[in-house]
């Protein structure tokens, strides 16, 4: 089974996020980027798949340089090559832009799977991998807690609303976005580490791939959300700012 | 061209109150735009929900039907709705940003050209949709470039569905072709992960933890904390997803809705998948040690600092008051 997961690099959970001086976008000068956390989960649900099964995982990313390093992280946990896509400013694009790169990166590849995460914890989109079944034009699931897979085709347990879940049926070539939760995550081993410098990564340029399409969705610019309610901070200490809390709970909320 | 056309969500027969939202936010798109605001529901047999529908939108309302809408699948849909948009030209849909809606919409923007902008909370003038990046931290400003239909999907809660003025929406019927062979997924019939024994919709006092704990050892800090407050003790989807805690104690989209007296957040950054399940709260106090964390956005009381000193001293400061 021949297995591609796309994952992509984005600033780590507690990062500090300030908005640039254009108020495009965030400064990423001092951010510390990490693997998108489903997009690790789909990794997992591959290399698992590919254990079960036998085959190859092969990882793909789009971005700047500093990818490279998230791409010998996902080696280093057992990946057996992978695909850097150069693209230094993917911001201009949109999910279908973004989406069509990857797409023409894969297509020669002839998967039998495609995983990606569910969504991006920084654009929160959600729309990668769903937009990439359609441009490869193959059936797809999104939301995928556990995969099942026999003679070409594909069982897959997908997540609903309210703790509900549904069975899906498939068959391969299929996409399927993976939520987080489903598996266990490895760490990467000292000899999975030392393994991954020998690991290929291939490098495509986007101007290789022959793609340049006007974006259709444009971000105009990012601001600081405002407040919903008015939030009272309670200072001092924790010995204060608990007392003052439990004033409150006891006399204007009255739970106490 | 045919201006803004809702697209409501039907689960055996039941529209969500989100599809009610997507009418209030289609509302305030037309009323922006100088457009009707129609409606669209789809399935295998819609009249009774199309009547529902027809009471509450000043457009139309089209019922979108074919025996293979019913189950859904994300080719069906999106093979009627590329038909219908192909008929009608709306220049806006606006869908409730649901699983469902996540699974298909991207897939049939992206067959028309075009891009979902998915999980609106607000729509200026323009229009430029406001969508959260960063995990709620920051808002983004989308617009739509191009030409042809905009794809627009709305968060549950960020438009408010109690107001929609009465209407009697004149009801047709549109019936698209649909090739059973394009439909390449068999979806099976929805069952319960487990069983569901901590009912925390009906639960008074909330007591939820989240990453900021750091390990399973440490949870006995706030499940002391919850047991003096007499508070049930729930979680945000990471502690279930460690198996740290049971997954019907998860709060949020893919967990349970709660609306507690209190809902008492501890180590929980607030991501919207979160927030979505809790902030219907009467009252929110939320621990954290970064000021900027999202859930201070919905906190009515909020502490900053490490919750390893906060909530022991809070455990001991309510055990004192209870004296």
């Amino acid at each position: 089974m021949k297995i591609i997961v796309a994952i992509k690099q984005v600033p780590e959970r507690d990062a500090q996020v300030r908005i640039a001086a254009d108020g495009k976008w965030i400064e990423e000068s001092d951010l510390q980027f990490a693997l998108n956390e489903s997009d690790a989960y789909a990794l997992e649900e591959a290399l698992q798949l590919k254990e079960k099964h036998g085959g190859e995982v092969i990882v793909i990313s789009a971005g700047p340089e500093r990818v490279g390093q998230t791409i010998r992280e996902a080696l280093a946990k057992g990946a057996d090559r992978a695909i850097h896509i150069e693209a230094a400013d993917l911001g201009a694009l949109d999910a279908l832009g973004v989406a069509k790169l990857l797409a023409a990166a894969i297509k020669p590849e002839s998967p039998d799977l495609v995983l990606t995460g569910l969504q991006s914890d920084d654009l929160g989109l959600g729309q990668t991998g769903v937009i990439l079944a359609e441009l490869l034009g193959v059936p797809y699931a999104s939301l995928i807690l556990h995969v099942d897979a026999a003679d070409g085709a594909l069982k897959v347990k997908r997540e609903l609303e309210e703790g509900w879940f549904q069975s899906i049926e498939l068959s391969m070539p299929a996409v399927l976005t993976i939520q987080s939760g489903g598996n266990k995550l490895r760490y990467a081993t000292l000899m999975g580490i030392k393994r991954a410098k020998t690991k290929e990564v291939k490098r495509v340029t986007a101007a290789e791939l022959g793609l340049s399409s006007a974006a259709v969705v444009t971000l105009q610019g990012i601001a600081l959300p405002s407040k919903q309610r008015s939030t009272q901070i309670l200072p001092g200490t924790a010995k204060e700012a608990a007392a003052a809390l439990v004033e409150k709970l006891k006399f204007e909320v009255r739970v106490i | 061209m045919s201006g803004v056309w809702v697209v409501i969500e039907q689960q055996r027969g039941r529209i969500g109150r989100i599809s009610w939202e997507a009418v209030a936010a289609g509302n305030f798109l037309g009323a922006k735009t100088g457009q009707t605001v129609s409606a669209i529901v789809m399935g295998a047999d819609t009249a009774a929900i199309a009547a529902e529908v027809a009471s509450k939108v000043q457009g139309k309302v089209v019922r979108v039907e074919h025996a293979l809408l019913e189950p859904y699948t994300p080719d069906g849909f999106s093979v009627a709705l590329e038909k219908f948009i192909a008929a009608e030209k709306p220049d806006y849909m606006i869908f409730p940003h649901t699983y469902q809606v996540r699974d298909f919409a991207p897939a049939l923007a992206a067959r028309l050209g075009q891009v979902l902008i998915g999980d609106v909370v607000g729509i200026g003038g323009g229009p430029v949709f406001t969508r959260q990046l960063m995990q709620g931290r920051l808002n983004g400003n989308y617009r739509h470039a191009g030409g042809g239909v905009c794809l627009v999907s709305v968060q549950a809660g960020a438009f408010r569905a109690d107001a929609l003025e009465a209407g009697a929406a004149e009801v047709s019927v549109f019936a698209p072709e649909i090739d059973a062979a394009k439909i390449r997924t068999r979806p099976g019939e929805p069952f319960r992960g487990s069983e569901q024994t901590v009912d925390l919709g009906s639960a008074p006092l909330i007591v939820s933890v989240g990453r900021g704990i750091k390990d399973a050892e440490n949870l006995p800090l706030v499940e002391e904390l919850a047991k003096a407050l007499g508070a049930e003790l729930a979680a945000s989807r990471p502690i279930c997803d460690n198996g740290w805690l049971p997954m019907d104690r998860q709060v949020g989209s893919s967990g349970q809705t709660v609306s507690p007296r209190l809902y008492l957040a501890v180590g929980i950054s607030g991501a919207i998948q979160h927030l979505v399940g809790m902030k219907g709260s009467q009252c929110i106090v939320a621990i954290n040690k970064d000021p900027d964390a999202p859930i201070f956005e919905v906190a009515d009381y909020g502490i900053v600092g490490d919750l390893f000193e906060v909530v022991p001293a809070l455990t001991e400061a309510v055990k004192a008051a209870k004296q």
